[in-house]
């Protein structure tokens, strides 16, 4: 079974509104997945992904995360699967200190002490943040902040870790700080990883890519695949890739350039042998 | 921005630092009310050496506690001029006019600019040495029996935190929205009072606006993580009890049977 089915979700605002700003949402995600959500603003993406744990209500559909069909009963043990970062590093950060903050989530689900201790430290030496557990919210940087907020997820053992837009009010340091981290996160305890964003690096590390338009989901496919869409990317809220960039320009001066989509490193190595008559 | 010593917290791991925040908000308290029992100069001597000896005891440079005085200068001051103006008396020092200046409203003067600094030098003591979660946490449990009145001190004690933490947050953006401000041509500084309050006008609104937009998305992070109100919740942050605590309130007894002696009997 899948870790996670929406079935035909519906959800607007108010029900006054004609339009639904999520219009018949169907889909499937497997354990250890890592998926990237693009779209143009007010695509639905960031309504969507507040529906896995019911921060959003769907007026009709039905959500199941791991093998739990979402409502009041069992909310709060999908609320500790689910964990989220958010896109503000200081409007989610709760505590005054570092560990008060990983601390946070452990307080709400009732964790004993002496345990709540140990899982902070854990999660801390995961995000790397480990040296700075007294530190406060106003003595770190966005992307440290961010690193807390995931320690602070990871300490609530989740089995998905939701980013919305978690990078994008990150200077590029942060950023790539907050993606590692992400990673070797992932790598470790084998998390489900939803992120919405619009930095092609982060989208580019995604197994699948959902395209959202106008609440629906309007392709899935590799990031292979969905970055040959070229500067229609730019239309669904991602930055094209610097390399993608340069192989149009490429084009234009009446090179042959290759159709498939290329990593910079992969493009170097094409540039340099273009030439070589060997 | 940053003059008035609010949550500042110095780190250190002195032995005021180590007390437990009840201890150190209620033998606060507690010293204010002592400073007002204060009668006669050897009286004011010995809390003026309770003082120095716990900002000694501190360990944190004495140039912070002045820090914590100077916001309130204007305050001292106009105080003592009112003392040294109106207080009644018979010996007097300096006549001008109808200006009289006597000994006793100097007297008055130099106790009020005593009962002051030490009144802010305790406080200091307290908001340096103790985290602002500290303190909400003292509260907290200072607050706990009024739980039986259905007072939800533990609402409290999380909104008091919050406030708390955001305090440097909002500076931040204040700071910025001035910048934002002076880049359009507005100069803080210049005009009268009344023109002066009216360019905080439009400092206020967007610091505003911004605040309420913070607590919604707070609340939203607050949810996502499983914040669903008091009850089954437990605790990081435990109060500890020592025996320095107890040594505390051991010598603020004495010193309060010192003065209640020395009061009605010296």
């Amino acid at each position: 079974m899948s870790l996670i089915s929406l079935q035909n979700l519906f959800y607007r605002y108010t029900t006054s509104s004609e339009k639904f700003v999520l219009n018949d949402i169907s889909l499937t995600i497997e354990k250890g997945e890592w998926i990237t959500l693009i779209g143009a603003n007010g695509s639905g993406k960031s309504t969507l992904v507040k529906t896995l744990n019911g921060l959003n209500v769907p007026q009709k559909g039905e959500v199941t995360i791991d093998g739990l069909a979402l409502n009041e009963e069992n909310i709060w043990t999908i609320r500790q699967k689910v964990g989220m970062v958010f896109q503000n590093p200081d409007n989610q950060f709760v505590g005054s200190t570092v560990q008060d903050d990983v601390a946070f989530g452990l307080e709400n689900i009732g964790v004993p002490r002496e345990e709540m201790i140990e899982r902070i430290d854990q999660a801390l030496i995961r995000v790397g943040m480990e040296n700075f557990k007294q530190m406060e919210p106003a003595r770190l940087s966005g992307g440290q902040k961010q690193r807390v907020a995931i320690a602070g997820i990871l300490a609530l053992r989740p089995e998905i870790i939701v980013l919305d837009e978690a990078t994008s009010m990150l200077d590029p340091k942060g950023r790539a700080e907050v993606l590692s981290t992400v990673k070797s996160v992932k790598e470790e305890s084998n998390v489900t990883v939803i992120s919405i964003t619009h930095d092609i690096n982060e989208a580019a590390q995604a197994d699948r890519i959902f395209v959202m338009e106008q609440g629906q989901i309007k392709h899935v496919d590799t990031p292979e695949e969905i970055f040959k869409l070229g500067e229609e990317l730019i239309d669904l809220g991602l930055n094209v890739p610097f390399a993608e960039q340069l192989k149009e320009e490429l084009a234009r001066r009446g090179l042959n350039v290759p159709e498939e989509y290329m990593t910079e490193e992969r493009l170097v190595e094409w540039l340099w042998k273009y030439d070589s008559k060997m | 921005m940053d003059k008035l010593i609010l949550g500042q917290y110095i780190p250190g791991d002195s032995f005021i630092h180590r007390l437990d925040p009840r201890t150190k908000l209620i033998s606060s308290i507690w010293f204010i009310l002592l400073i007002f029992m204060a009668s006669g100069w050897w009286t004011y001597g010995l809390l003026i050496a309770t003082v120095f000896i716990a900002a000694k005891l501190s360990q944190i440079p004495i140039r912070y506690y002045i820090n914590g005085l100077k916001p309130l200068t204007f305050l001292i001051l106009i105080t003592v001029i009112f003392q040294l103006m109106f207080s009644q008396g018979d010996t007097i020092l300096f006549e001008f006019g109808w200006l009289r200046i006597t000994q006793e409203g100097l007297i008055n003067a130099v106790l009020i600019i005593i009962r002051f600094v030490l009144i802010v030098f305790m406080s200091t003591i307290l908001t340096l040495t103790t985290t602002p979660l500290e303190i909400a946490d003292g509260i907290e449990a200072l607050l706990r029996p009024l739980k039986r009145f259905k007072v939800p001190v533990q609402e409290i004690a999380l909104i008091l935190s919050i406030a708390l933490r955001f305090v440097p947050t909002l500076m931040q953006e204040t700071e910025k929205i001035m910048n934002a401000q002076r880049a359009r041509g507005v100069d803080f500084s210049a005009g009268n009072l009344l023109e002066r309050m009216k360019k905080v006008v439009p400092l206020l609104i967007p610091l505003f606006i911004s605040s309420i937009d913070r607590a919604d998305q707070l609340a939203v992070a607050m949810t996502a993580r499983g914040y669903h109100g008091g009850e089954m919740r437990t605790k990081l942050r435990q109060l500890v009890w020592s025996r320095n605590d107890w040594l505390i309130f051991g010598i603020f007894t004495g010193l309060t049977l010192f003065l209640v002696v020395g009061r009605f009997i010296i």
